[in-house]
């Protein structure tokens, strides 16, 4: 899972209500939710599985919670978050399509970011190379990525769309996770990093 | 100064004993008309009192919990794994207070104590205490040392359950609750094996019905089964099996019925030595504190309710081979704090020690509890705090 760039922490947070309630899926450090606090005045907790991280997220005074996201989230109550917010994480995880269920069932809007596969770098190692594609956003060989379900930005706008999940904003960003107007023509194409916000059905 | 202890250690201390002259009304309807409570305490409170952190102790525990009181002695207090210059619970940082809890058998009043009305002690008639009893007794004590809130109250597993407590009966005069290897309250499980220890205890012809000081005796052996099957508890399967194994003490099966094993011989040795220093009828009374605590039941059994009174903030730790408080018992207290809307952190800590693992210096832990206290330490010294009280 590659790291949390601060160009996607400030775009998230252009899209969050202040004073909401958060629920970060794979918090990381905790950069996010320390970000949104600060400037957004949110309240809420942090996910994460790996205890290096959770020592940091202590450290940050930012709330967060042991959790194996692959368990679902029957510890928390629907409705119960204005915002889930998933960043770099759903490629990283095996049920992939449960835990979005689950995210607009604990919130009432969700927030994903993840690197896109289709993007032109992607498609032509493949293409051509003949290989699994390593890029940037995906660094990893075949063999030891933690990125299992690797998806392009139709196929996601594909599977929303057949669960009835509401595309409310969409972002591409590239591999410097800049915004840049011209990536927005062939998103699948140019994008590396797509950044959503979902309502429910 | 040469000084014979290691240099994170709170060094030598010396117990006090507070005598409250106000009567104490329990849970259970009766009162106490006065009280002793001893306790020690580590480190210096700050010029604001805002830097002042609550040791509960567990079952078998009390008020000794860092440091040693003679230069020779042997071992240290009971946490002093955690408490002291450099670590989790920085004596450089907070003053540090542990009591003794009420019905203990090490100085504060209990069964062993003199029962003013009779001139005798009390034995079997000293009140059954809860732990909401202890925490308004703790609070005495707070209030005498002039302390309006704790900075922070943590404890592992009975002593978890009274940080909870204090959470919900003192909101205002507690900042952050640490509770370690507890439970919301005790299963059904838990319950039944406090019942075979209190049976072992009872049934000893020497129990006498708690009567036993007058008989000179004490139920020696029903305390010791009590405390080797408590010991089962503490440990796991696979942290016994690889302290002990199958070892024969002699090295050969003898075909008797003395301790052959080397996991036997250690509980035996567990039973006697604790025979020498705890008292049967407080064992039967801090099972019961046990079985009785159920925060949850003051509010229609809604534990995100009774959560809801809360203001602190919480640090729930868990240990992953606890089977006495387990971790899914952890994250029932942590699901009903989301629900309530507090702020808490959770951490699961791989371990092979079982539930006594909140007592070891377990690296992972002691760098989790660290970062979060030193959070707490943080805001004490900072304006923040005061604004807040």
């Amino acid at each position: 899972m590659s790291s949390l760039l601060r160009p996607d922490i400030e775009l998230i947070s252009e899209w969050i209500r202040p004073g909401s309630r958060i629920l970060d899926l794979g918090c990381g450090d905790g950069a996010l939710l320390a970000y949104l606090r600060d400037r957004r005045q949110v309240s809420g907790y942090g996910l994460e599985i790996d205890e290096d991280k959770i020592t940091r997220c202590i450290q940050a005074g930012v709330n967060v919670i042991h959790t194996d996201l692959e368990a679902g989230l029957s510890d928390f109550d629907d409705d119960s978050f204005d915002y889930v917010i998933m960043t770099q994480t759903l490629q990283a995880v095996q049920h992939t399509e449960r835990l979005l269920d689950e995210m607009l069932r604990v919130g009432r809007e969700g927030v994903v970011t993840f690197p896109n596969f289709g993007h032109w770098k992607c498609r032509l190692q493949l293409a051509l190379g003949g290989r699994m594609p390593v890029v940037k956003t995906l660094p990893h060989a075949w063999y030891n990525t933690p990125n299992i379900h690797l998806f392009t930005i139709r196929d996601f706008e594909q599977l929303c769309r057949d669960k009835g999940i509401r595309l409310l904003q969409c972002v591409v960003l590239d591999h410097a996770h800049r915004f840049n107007p011209g990536l927005q023509f062939f998103p699948n194409l140019l994008g590396e990093v797509a950044l959503y916000r979902l309502g429910r059905p | 100064m040469i000084t014979p202890f290691p240099s994170d250690s709170v060094g030598l201390v010396t117990p006090q004993t507070l005598r409250f002259d106000e009567p104490l009304q329990l849970d259970c309807g009766r009162t106490l008309p006065g009280f002793e409570l001893v306790y020690e305490t580590y480190g210096s409170l700050n010029a604001n009192r805002s830097n002042a952190v609550l040791i509960c102790h567990a079952l078998s525990g009390d008020h000794h919990a860092a440091g040693y009181h003679q230069p020779d002695d042997g071992k240290p207090g009971w946490w002093d794994s955690s408490i002291g210059p450099g670590k989790p619970i920085d004596t450089r940082h907070f003053f540090v207070v542990c009591c003794n809890n009420l019905g203990g058998c090490k100085g504060s009043t209990g069964p062993v104590s003199i029962n003013p009305d009779t001139g005798k002690p009390y034995g079997p008639d000293f009140p059954i205490v809860t732990v909401r009893d202890w925490v308004r007794s703790q609070a005495r004590l707070a209030d005498h040392l002039g302390i309006t809130a704790w900075a922070a109250v943590i404890g592992g597993s009975l002593g978890g359950m009274q940080a909870m407590q204090w959470t919900i009966d003192f909101p205002d005069r507690i900042r952050h609750a640490v509770v370690i290897a507890a439970a919301p309250r005790l299963s059904t499980q838990n319950i039944a094996f406090n019942e075979v220890a209190r049976q072992a205890i009872v049934s000893d012809p020497d129990f006498h019905e708690g009567h036993y000081y007058e008989q000179g005796v004490v139920p020696r052996r029903g305390l010791m089964v009590a405390r080797m099957l408590g010991h089962i508890t503490y440990l796991s399967d696979e942290g016994m099996r690889a302290k002990f194994g199958r070892e024969l003490r002699e090295g050969k099966l003898n075909f008797h019925f003395e301790s052959e094993f080397e996991i036997e011989s250690y509980l035996r040795h567990q039973g006697y030595s604790f025979v020498g220093r705890f008292d049967a009828n407080t064992y039967l009374l801090m099972t019961k504190a046990l079985d009785y605590f159920d925060p949850a039941a003051d509010f229609d059994n809604d534990l995100t309710a009774a959560f809801r009174q809360a203001r602190a903030r919480f640090l729930v730790i868990s240990f992953t081979s606890d089977w006495r408080f387990s971790s899914a018992r952890s994250r029932e207290i942590v699901k009903a704090l989301v629900a309530a809307n507090r702020d808490v952190s959770y951490a699961e800590i791989p371990s092979t020690q079982g539930h006594d693992a909140f007592l070891m210096p377990i690296p992972r832990y002691l760098e989790t509890f660290t970062a979060y206290m030193q959070r707490v330490a943080d805001e004490v010294d900072t304006d923040v705090f005061l604004a807040q009280t």
